[in-house]
């Protein structure tokens, strides 16, 4: 059984319905990423998962039924979600929004250490944990999020839209991080992505979100060859 | 000039009870983005509950004392949970306005339950009458120890929430209560916490109020308007800031009625403390420490 599973997922949005049942999969230890236009329903469907967002059907964590449960409940359970625009504490320091992210855990001095450890994929903002973080620039809040929920240690790694007004080489950094925690330290990573020639390159598996459903679906490196697919969801 | 510090310390004494409240409302504030209302009666409610404690069942003083700290804590939280949480989602003009209705309702319970006749809590830390006699400066005893246990309290609470993990918690809730929930923190139970711990602050504000002044349903409104007086003089946001605003206006009021009551009447001594305090924030709008949050996109 898959570390993450969604069959039929619905969610709305007052009366709006954003997802008109959503099925997917993120096998442990794989990069999966999820694509397609604005509006999709690519970001509701992440805010279902995190529980921040009132969805119906079948979300499953770790063979465990998580639908409906709180967003704290869900944190718990393994998954962190960095959400769309970073989520950063603008007041506090940098130092202090990475020391949050162990906020599920209790071993104070293992947080530390693994701050430290999570900062140093950052030389960046390592070297500026005392600032405060509303004084880093986007790219660099986003390597902050990122920083932050690795000390949760999540078994599953939810991105949104993290390339977001982004320089390139900011986008190239930060993705490079990305490939090496799923990669090398084999962390699972769910990413939705805007940009998808960066999500596919960093990926092995792919959905294509249209309008609340899944429109298609396969291992991203053929998706990106797929002349007929990159014109008609992709753009590029 | 020894009178001149006389009234510095008698000020200074003042500005420690304006002072605790003033971090109460704070904290409020900044948990729950509403001023409190009801901070000063949940103060006046919790000294009427030491005084029974003391006065009916025996308990002495400073068992009283922190077991009305314990009741305050238990209530403060537990205000949030039944009254403020269910209303958060109807917006902050709801909540303020339940927090003025709890406001009327804690000041009526108390004068039913401990009729409204005047009573007195003193602290037995130091006899009324005592004093120590310093160059001439007569310094209340009395003064001191309400100038030394709000000070402690403004200590405990800046350590708290500087350096320990759960203050840093309940001010990341504070600051971005849907972030904070995508970490796994508790939000709901760091307000409950922020409201039982403002709600102590209360209780030790009120216990030091009544160690100098009668004890009568009414005493704490003249101490919350001074307390609210020095939040916003301070900066709403700002704990320091809320302090140093308390000690401001302790000694500025103490010094008006030492020097200026004879011409100024003890009637003026209130608006025109008010008077001064708006025209700082005509030219400060966020305060004196009011802290400006630098963001970048």
């Amino acid at each position: 059984m898959a570390l993450l599973e969604l069959e039929n997922v619905e969610a709305r949005y007052g009366p709006i319905r954003a997802l008109h049942g959503v099925s997917l999969a993120v096998e442990e230890g794989q990069a999966v990423s999820l694509l397609g236009a604005n509006g999709a329903g690519k970001t509701t469907t992440l805010r279902s998962i995190s529980g921040t967002v009132r969805a119906n059907g079948e979300i499953a964590f770790a063979s465990k039924r998580i639908t409906g449960r709180a967003p704290e409940a869900v944190a718990r359970l393994g998954i962190a979600h960095v959400p769309e625009g970073r989520g950063i504490y603008a007041e506090l320091t940098v130092w202090e929004n990475v020391l949050l992210g162990g906020s599920t855990r209790r071993e104070r001095r293992a947080i530390k250490r693994d701050a430290e450890a999570a900062l140093a994929h950052f030389p960046r903002i390592a070297s500026r944990r005392k600032q405060q973080a509303g004084t880093l620039s986007g790219g660099e809040q986003q390597m902050l999020a990122l920083a932050r929920a690795l000390v949760a240690r999540p078994r599953l790694l939810m991105l949104d839209e993290p390339s977001l007004g982004l320089a390139p080489t900011a986008v190239q950094e930060f993705y490079r991080v990305v490939r090496h925690l799923n990669q090398e330290e084999g962390l699972t990573v769910l990413v939705v992505e805007q940009n998808a020639r960066i999500a596919l390159a960093s990926t092995q598996h792919a959905y294509v979100l249209e309008v609340g459903r899944v429109a298609m679906s396969g291992p991203s490196d053929e998706l990106s060859r797929d002349e007929g697919v990159r014109a008609s969801y992709l753009g590029y | 000039m020894t009178q001149f510090f006389q009234y510095i310390v008698v000020g200074l004494a003042n500005g420690g009870v304006y002072a605790t409240l003033a971090l109460a409302l704070v904290l409020i504030h900044r948990a729950t983005g509403i001023v409190n209302f009801a901070q000063g009666e949940m103060g006046m409610f919790c000294t009427f509950i030491a005084w029974a404690l003391i006065t009916h069942h025996g308990v002495p003083y400073w068992t009283a004392f922190f077991l009305t700290l314990l009741i305050a804590f238990v209530g403060g939280a537990a205000t949030y949970k039944v009254v403020i949480q269910p209303l958060s989602r109807t917006g902050e003009l709801t909540v303020v306005m339940a927090t003025i209705a709890l406001l009327i309702i804690l000041n009526g319970l108390a004068g039913w339950i401990w009729s409204p006749e005047v009573k007195f809590l003193r602290s037995p830390l130091f006899a009324p009458g005592d004093y120590f006699d310093i160059g001439g400066v007569i310094v209340n005893k009395q003064d001191l120890g309400v100038i030394g246990i709000s000070l402690v309290c403004v200590a405990i609470v800046f350590v708290f929430f500087r350096f320990t993990r759960l203050g840093l918690q309940m001010r990341a809730s504070a600051v971005g209560p849907a972030t904070s929930r995508l970490l796994g923190i508790r939000v709901a139970m760091m307000l409950s916490i922020g409201w039982g711990l403002a709600a102590v602050l209360s209780a030790v504000s009120g216990m030091m109020a009544a160690s100098r002044l009668e004890l009568d349903p009414n005493f704490m409104l003249i101490i919350l308007t001074y307390a609210f007086a020095a939040a916003v003089l301070g900066g709403i946001d700002s704990p320091v800031g809320s302090v140093v605003g308390a000690f401001i206006i302790g000694i500025g009021i103490s010094l008006l009625s030492g020097y200026a009551s004879s011409f100024l009447g003890t009637e003026l001594q209130l608006p025109l403390a008010l008077a001064v305090l708006m025209l700082v924030l005509i030219v400060r709008p966020a305060g004196l420490f009011g802290h400006v949050v630098v963001r970048r996109v």
